[in-house]
């Protein structure tokens, strides 16, 4: 298409901005990500340069898997993410299902009830959260992180959910019902492949608050055996400061699953993020 | 309460409660049904999780707010640990300071992420541009990170030590602007804003994006016959229209800012140095309800800065849902 001068010129105004910024937002990981690895006296000498054969040394990753125990924080934080968004989209579906479903006393009251947690951060509870797991024994158990997760989640959840169940048909629900099905049937049966779409938005969104938390792990579950990624790479790269090897190699293993994942579903969560705000 | 709540709501289905919902059968049937049960089934799990770990946490910090303990013994004092909180000055310099902090971290957040937000949302809104989804792509990926990942990199990156960002600024003629700026008192929370900016600027970016898309394309071309273009037709037509999302935008922000921790207590540590120059509310509330170094920590006054938190959130969203949102002039297609 022939354009008119001037409108190539901003194109390419355009154009360089946004290059800039792009520049801006993903410099400084590919730094970390490309000096973890060299060796020491190259990430002094050159930390701008890409790893050559002559730089090239995996010394760090050898530090780190030596010492910290990555692999099981990994677990750790799978169990707890994969746990928590279970039964946040579980819990959600079924309390978004009743709420738009069926008219009965509370229905209004029930549902700003919930709305208030959006609002709310959940880390404003802490001190009595404490109270309560301390209580029933759950300090240092991953049950603890998954129950508090899935708390922090549910109002959202619940948000997201009800709008996309009021477009759920009617007639469907209805001739599901004569033909004997009982509610629980066509909660699970129709609608929930229905709002398919919806709770992969809802579980992406969860997710990134819950996999990159510090707070609670720090605070409800600090032990060896439960550290999540997060809380265990801080504490890690807390001992080796003057390891720069290590702490490249440690920061790169925990943006590494981040960054793969990010890769597969960008364009679900973008789609999500526009979505939600168009309606 | 709240538990109590669902069972009380699950009688409400009974009998002569007749729906007035005419969209499904059930709630058609002219017959008198048993207690619809199933209701309070779907919604039991979910109200029990969140009444336990959140309505009931937060009520009771609320209430450890009124308590004081000596030698194990805990006895009831009112206000006095806000008053304590506000002016004692052992407590009070604190919590100024954090508070003052906070604002400022906050201040930061509105006039650096908010224009930048709009600015690249604008930009990647025009018409028929190639490596749009690129763009968006990059510009998100800071906000996955975690802030461990994100606090430390930076950390890193500005190190004297390594040299990366000197030499950047270097390259492009700025290296007398370098100092070390996490180290120093006056500029550590400016540095640290900034990089919390850096992370989150894709969430007003795709927001507004998001905003900008919907307006139909009628209205722009009804600018466009009225010799409405450029930058004129974004300051007068396009930006009018997305500021109900500019205004969410910001309640987003405050929320998250007046609860932020871990980005503070990842580069600076608890203590949130150098001298408590980047002290917020989050690590102020950590740091008394924990302890630190030889400082017992204190769950009475945890709860009673928890709470003084809890308090100027909910007065700054009600008044935002209450005044603002309610005044913002909204337009429907």
């Amino acid at each position: 298409m022939r354009q008119a001068p001037i409108l190539r010129m901003r194109r390419a105004v355009v154009h360089t901005l946004l290059g800039g910024y792009t520049l801006i937002a993903i410099l400084p990981v590919i730094l970390i990500i490309m000096n973890s690895f060299k060796d020491r006296a190259s990430i002094f000498g050159h930390p701008m340069l890409p790893p050559s054969s002559a730089s090239f040394s995996l010394i760090g990753y050898q530090t780190v898997l030596k010492q910290g125990d990555f692999i099981a924080y990994f677990e750790n934080s799978m169990t707890v993410t994969v746990g928590s968004i279970f039964l946040i989209l579980l819990f959600g579906a079924m309390a978004a299902f009743a709420l738009t479903e069926y008219r009965f006393r509370g229905n209004i009251f029930l549902g700003l009830f919930l709305a208030l947690g959006v609002m709310v951060p959940i880390r404003l509870g802490t001190v009595g959260i404490l109270e309560i797991m301390a209580k029933s024994g759950l300090v240092n158990t991953l049950t603890a992180l998954i129950l508090v997760y899935t708390a922090q989640g549910l109002p959202l959840a619940v948000f997201v959910l009800s709008e996309f169940m009021r477009t759920v048909s009617d007639d469907l629900k209805n001739a599901g019902r004569i033909d004997g099905l009982s509610e629980y049937v066509v909660f699970l049966r129709l609608v929930l492949p229905l709002v398919r779409p919806a709770m992969a938005t809802v579980a992406i969104f969860s997710m990134i608050p819950i996999w990159n938390d510090l707070w609670f792990p720090l605070i409800l579950a600090p032990a060896e055996h439960t550290k999540t990624i997060t809380l265990g790479t801080q504490v890690f790269i807390g001992q080796f400061v003057t390891n720069w090897n290590a702490v490249l190699s440690a920061l790169t293993l925990s943006i590494m699953p981040v960054l793969i994942l990010y890769a597969l579903f960008s364009r679900q969560l973008i789609r999500g993020i526009t979505a939600g705000a168009v309606k | 309460m709240a538990i109590s709540q669902q069972e009380t709501v699950a009688p409400g289905f009974g009998p002569g409660m007749m729906p007035q919902d005419s969209r499904s059968v059930t709630d058609l049937a002219p017959i008198r049904r048993p207690w619809r049960w199933h209701i309070a089934v779907f919604l039991a799990p979910a109200l029990l999780v969140y009444s336990a770990l959140m309505i009931v946490p937060l009520f009771e910090t609320l209430r450890l707010s009124l308590f004081t303990s000596k030698d194990q013994v805990v006895s009831f004092v009112g206000f006095d640990n806000f008053t304590t909180l506000f002016g004692d000055p052992r407590w009070s310099q604190g919590f100024w300071n954090a508070l003052w902090n906070n604002t400022f971290f906050f201040m930061i957040h509105m006039l650096v992420q908010n224009p930048i937000g709009v600015g690249l949302a604008a930009l990647l809104s025009v018409p028929r541009l190639r490596g749009r989804a690129f763009y968006r792509t990059a510009f998100f990926m800071p906000t996955m990170l975690s802030f461990v990942i994100v606090g430390f990199a930076w950390k890193l990156i500005l190190s004297p030590l390594w040299g990366v960002a000197p030499s950047i600024l270097a390259a492009i003629g700025l290296k007398f602007l370098f100092g070390p700026w996490l180290g120093q008192e006056t500029t550590a929370l400016t540095a640290l804003s900034l990089v919390s900016v850096w992370q989150y600027i894709g969430v007003p970016m795709m927001l507004i994006y998001a905003a900008l898309l919907s307006i139909p394309d009628e209205v722009i071309e009804a600018a466009e016959c009225d010799g409405v273009v450029g930058a004129a037709q974004f300051w007068k037509i396009k930006l009018p229209l997305v500021l109900p999302s500019i205004g969410l935008v910001s309640i987003l922000t405050f929320v998250g800012n007046f609860n932020a921790f871990d980005l503070i207590y990842v580069s600076q540590g608890a203590l949130a140095g150098p001298n408590f120059s980047t002290d917020i509310l989050g690590t102020f509330l950590y740091r008394t309800f924990f302890g630190y170094q030889l400082q017992l920590g204190d769950p009475h006054m945890g709860a009673t800065i928890a709470t003084v938190m809890f308090l100027i959130i909910l007065a700054v969203v009600s008044f935002y849902l209450l005044v603002i949102q309610r005044r913002m002039r909204r337009y429907q297609f």
